[in-house]
């Protein structure tokens, strides 16, 4: 009869049981976290303060990777540029990816919508697909000797606009980005449309009662409260972004290129730490860049915490 | 990544791990280490070659060394070393690794991973020339048994030059007349050749052309001894040729990649095509039409011709191998005269570095070994000692190569980019 | 009941539109792939967007895959994998909810936000000491080093959905079990877990989707030997045999299969999962 128990005899109860059954729950999941998460962050920090001779002896040498990271012009240019464009295609994904994500959603969630769940279904599965596979289908399309894209604006009746963009410095890492966005553009919609789905009918009533049309319904109801949700996708996108890799590697490899045009952090730590064709890897250098890569990250999540989500307000629904 | 800070940590890891999987009946998922000792795995970058090496090389070896198995693992060429260099250090290499020349090996066995080959018979076939590309400094010891060498030069449609009227060219002049002539008539690319994959423009194309305007051996020994520099005419020659090339390339060459070169070819849509000798078995297999080579035509004035003629390959032992011995009985089969043939017939393209005699079957293969009585030979100029640094000189040559195909840099620009790049860590090249 | 708002047929038809439009976008150039790999050589090349004829169909493109590269291992290895991975995401993790949940001691915020920043904080970045690691404990090219590390990626995200879940658990009924002097250990296992199940469907989304697809941990610690998942196996047989369209293009149709035909049967449950957990 847990209502007939006064509260302190059941503090006093829990204060008898041993309390080790609590290390219990924690330990296995606390365990397998720190060894296999923390640890290897933090000890990849540690390895960025040694260099490693050509015997494969490490020696400590305090901040002379950051120092050759920032100073040396066969790093800093390279650190350099991958930054830029890592912020490139962070910021066209935030843009055309939660831009269309937000749009998607909105019209899956309107009322008595008919072949809604066809339309999710299938417009997710991309996000399902490995990048592997993603990227060499978009190259085969993309290719100049296939011909699909070429034909296809010859169809339309736009074939000067075709280009080898993939192959072209200016090109390539938006063309990355795009069809990057195009994978997982069903993550944000997904998130964006359970968000809206938990909208009150109410309010929706309630506007549509003053006279207001769906598209009023939207932006001046249901964008504001879905404002903490874009919010969190947006952080989401930028953690996701500084981390990738995948992609890029699968459609032009290590080098990234064109002349390293769609280089992005990501792939300058791998090509750092293990070296491409006659240029060995450098493991110190290596946990340099990655340490870069998280102090970025890092920043970008403490502005987000302090700065962004606190001043949103979120509704009581 | 050798020894750090933690064997404690490590072991005491190790052993709560292997309790609790033992615990949770999990021990198949940790692999236990292979007990068959006969079974030997080949690292290697010629994915292209793997049907020949599993269908007819192996089975030859097994024919005399049934109790041997061995499996051919080829990695993409572009992710090789990098690879290899990862397995190496986690200690999941194959047993026979295929070398490259010069400097990518030399570091391998500087770090203890390969086994010196001194000692294993066979060795006695192959020439100082041959051997040196896969021997320490001071030539004392050889840690790979050379296998072959590839050479460059251009391979070409023989029905298409016959529909246009065309020969094969002498000179850079007669070359460029006839890559007018093809694009003029407008069915054909004349080059075959994409600058999306960046090293097909420095090694069929830089490194095809180039002895020409170095003059081979001369002009690598100038480089390495800070004679010569890539801002010297020849190197920006070589770079002003390649530029001229772009126009004469495939529609969006720059997403071309060295596979869609040879789709192209191979389907009979393209001319000429760029080549290194091993390109050979694939068209043999792929193209319906006849097909030949020409040599790099000389540039203006130059009387004596220099091809590209280099150590390529060879196969060395992973020296943390459980099957040492059955390695170096494979190895030793690599350095004998029926393996010299079996390869130089069934991949016709890579000569076979041996001393004995071998008879080349292939006519196209035939015309490449030709060219060696009438023109010198010499080897790609950044594999030995000038790509040990950072930047190294063949990464950057790839780069420099593609941008001035595509037009993004000057001959110029690129000379100075790879004249900087290799004083920057390379002593001589140091004012 | 709403009040409907007069719906003129115009807006509805551009909405629908746009739709068709985009899903149109979304799953085209999966089927290019899907109809391309049943072709010759030849009409891939020349005709694409073309439907396999009795002329053009080919299956050798399958062949040449299945014969030489071992997809029905890859398959497995991956399904090894992310099985393993989830049931111990789910089974470390539904405990270690379970504890920050229900019981007050000292730390417990600080332990929370301690599991909870993985989920900002990218594992990857750790891969330099994480590979040291495992060759130190002699784990690596195993699938016990992927799961080991995909469970420490998905804690994080899991130990939060499922503390959220379990918050919703009525008080009432863990301190009614607890008043029958049941042991600890048996309310979580007979009481809480099973009540857990809906919430199972939320974290197993969050946790398969990524593991499946990655490529970056299968191609660091587990290249080689046998133990490629899906992936990773397709990476390399593309590296491979790129020059041969047929068997690149089968490879990717097997490879989009399995995933294909899972997706269909588990669409509902998936978006279930996605659009319940992701609310809060």
């Amino acid at each position: 009869m847990g209502g007939d128990v006064s509260l302190a005899e059941q503090t006093a109860s829990e204060r008898r049981r041993p309390w080790s059954h609590i290390l219990v729950f924690l330990a296995p999941a606390a365990l397998i976290y720190t060894v296999f998460s923390i640890y290897p962050l933090l000890d990849t920090i540690r390895y960025a303060l040694y260099t490693q001779d050509e015997h494969g002896i490490a020696h400590f040498a305090g901040l002379a990777n950051f120092i050759d990271l920032f100073s040396l012009p066969v790093w800093a240019d390279q650190f350099r540029n991958a930054l830029l464009n890592n912020l490139i295609f962070f910021v066209i994904h935030v843009t055309v990816q939660n831009i269309i994500g937000i749009a998607l959603a909105a019209m899956l969630s309107l009322p008595k919508l008919f072949g809604r769940n066809i339309y999710r279904t299938l417009i997710f599965l991309p996000t399902m697909l490995s990048v592997v596979i993603i990227g060499f289908v978009w190259q085969l399309i993309l290719s100049p000797l296939w011909g699909v894209s070429e034909g296809f604006l010859r169809a339309i009746g736009l074939p000067q606009l075709f280009a080898p963009w993939l192959g072209q410095e200016s090109t390539a890492l938006v063309t990355i980005s795009l069809i990057s966005v195009w994978q997982f553009v069903g993550i944000p919609m997904m998130l964006i449309y359970a968000a809206l789905l938990n909208i009150p009918e109410d309010l929706v009533d309630a506007a549509t009662v003053d006279g207001a049309n769906h598209l009023h319904v939207f932006f001046y109801v249901k964008l504001p409260l879905i404002l903490p949700t874009i919010g969190l996708v947006a952080i989401l996108t930028f953690v996701g972004n500084f981390n990738a890799f995948d992609l890029i590697y699968a459609v032009k490899g290590t080098l990234a290129g064109p002349n390293f045009a769609s280089d992005i952090m990501g792939t300058f730590f791998y090509r750092t730490f293990f070296g491409y064709q006659l240029q060995l890897g450098n493991p110190t250098m290596g946990a340099a860049v990655a340490t870069m890569m998280f102090l970025i990250i890092l920043v970008g999540v403490m502005i987000y915490l302090f700065g962004v989500q606190r001043r949103m307000q979120r509704y009581a629904l | 990544m050798t020894s750090r800070s933690t064997p404690i940590f490590g072991r005491l890891l190790r052993s709560l791990l292997a309790t609790a999987a033992l615990a949770a009946g999990g021990a198949q998922l940790v692999s236990i280490p292979a007990a068959s000792a006969q079974n030997l795995t080949i690292e290697s970058w010629r994915s292209d070659d793997a049907d020949i090496w599993n269908g007819t090389i192996i089975p030859a070896f097994n024919a005399k060394y049934p109790n041997i198995k061995v499996v051919f693992k080829p990695t993409p060429p572009t992710e090789y070393n990098a690879a290899l260099n990862a397995r190496l250090a986690g200690g999941t290499a194959g047993d026979l690794i295929t070398c490259r020349p010069f400097d990518a090996s030399l570091e391998l066995y500087k770090k203890g991973q390969l086994v010196a080959v001194d000692d294993i018979k066979g060795i006695e076939n192959f020439s100082p020339v041959a051997k040196s590309a896969w021997q320490t400094d001071d030539g004392k010891t050889t840690f790979c048994m050379p296998m072959a060498s590839v050479i460059h030069g251009f391979i070409y449609n023989e029905e298409i030059f016959k529909e246009l009227g065309l020969t094969p060219p002498k000179t850079m002049a007669e070359f460029h007349q006839i890559l007018d002539k093809i694009k003029a008539d407008g069915r054909y690319t004349p080059i075959d050749m994409g600058t999306a994959d960046q090293w097909e423009a420095a090694t069929m194309g830089f490194q095809n052309i180039g002895p020409n305007y170095w003059h081979g051996e001369e002009g690598r020994k100038a480089l390495i001894d800070g004679k010569a520099k890539f801002t010297d005419a020849p190197y920006v020659a070589d770079l002003t040729e390649l530029a001229s090339w772009g126009p004469y390339m495939g529609n969006g060459y720059k997403a071309q990649k060295y596979s869609d070169s040879q789709n192209l070819f191979a389907l009979g849509r393209a001319a000429i095509y760029p080549a290194g000798s091993w390109d050979i078995p694939i068209f043999r297999k792929q193209a319906d039409f006849a097909f030949s080579a020409f040599p790099p035509p000389l540039p203006e004035g130059a009387s004596k011709c220099y091809i590209s003629d280099h150590t390529d390959i060879a196969m060395g032992i992973n020296a943390k191998s459980p099957n040492v011995d059955a390695a170096k009985t494979f190895i030793s089969w690599l350095a004998s005269s029926e393996f010299a043939d079996l390869y130089s017939n069934s991949l016709p393209g890579f000569f076979s570095l041996s001393n004995a005699k071998v008879e080349v079957k292939d006519p196209v293969a035939k015309t490449f070994l030709s060219w060696r009585d009438t023109c010198e030979s010499t080897i790609r100029n950044s594999y030995q000692i000038l790509s040990r640094g950072n930047p190294n000189l063949e990464n950057e040559l790839w780069n420099v190569s593609s941008q001035v195909i595509n037009g993004t840099m000057t001959p110029e620009a690129g000379a100075k980019n790879l004249e900087d790049g290799l004083a920057s860590w390379y002593a001589p090249h140091k004012q | 009941m709403t009040r409907p708002i007069a719906r003129p047929r115009l807006g509805r038809i551009a909405v629908h539109g746009a739709l068709l439009f985009y899903t149109l976008v979304a799953i085209g150039p999966i089927l290019l792939i899907l109809v391309n790999a049943f072709k010759s050589r030849r009409a891939i090349f020349n005709e694409p967007l073309a439907l396999p004829t009795a002329k053009t169909f080919s299956l050798i493109g399958f062949d040449k895959v299945l014969a030489k590269s071992d997809f029905g291992l890859y398959f497995l290895n991956s399904l090894t994998v992310t099985i393993g991975s989830v049931a111990l995401v789910l089974a470390a993790g539904s405990m270690a909810a379970w504890a920050l949940t229900e019981y007050r001691f000292r730390g417990n915020a600080l332990l929370g936000l301690y599991m909870a920043i993985g989920v900002m904080v990218p594992i990857r970045l750790g891969s330099v000491s994480i590979l040291q690691l495992m060759v130190d404990l002699n784990l690596v090219n195993t699938l016990t080093a992927l799961i080991l590390v995909y469970t420490a990626q998905g804690l994080p995200l899991a130990i939060i959905l499922l503390a959220e879940f379990i918050q919703q658990i009525p008080r009432d009924l863990r301190d009614a079990a607890r008043c029958d002097g049941i042991g600890e250990y048996h309310i979580f296992w007979s009481v809480i877990l099973p009540l857990l199940r809906p919430a199972v469907a939320t974290v197993a989304v969050f946790t398969i989707v990524p593991i499946w697809n990655d490529l970056w941990f299968p191609l660091i610690l587990a290249p080689g030997n046998g133990k490629q998942t899906i992936t990773l196996g397709v990476q390399q047989f593309i590296g491979q045999y790129v020059i041969d369209w047929n068997a690149v293009i089968a490879s990717l149709s097997l490879a989009i299969a399995p995933i294909l035909v899972l997706y269909i049967l588990f669409s509902r449950q998936l978006v279930r999962g996605l659009t319940a957990g992701a609310v809060k």
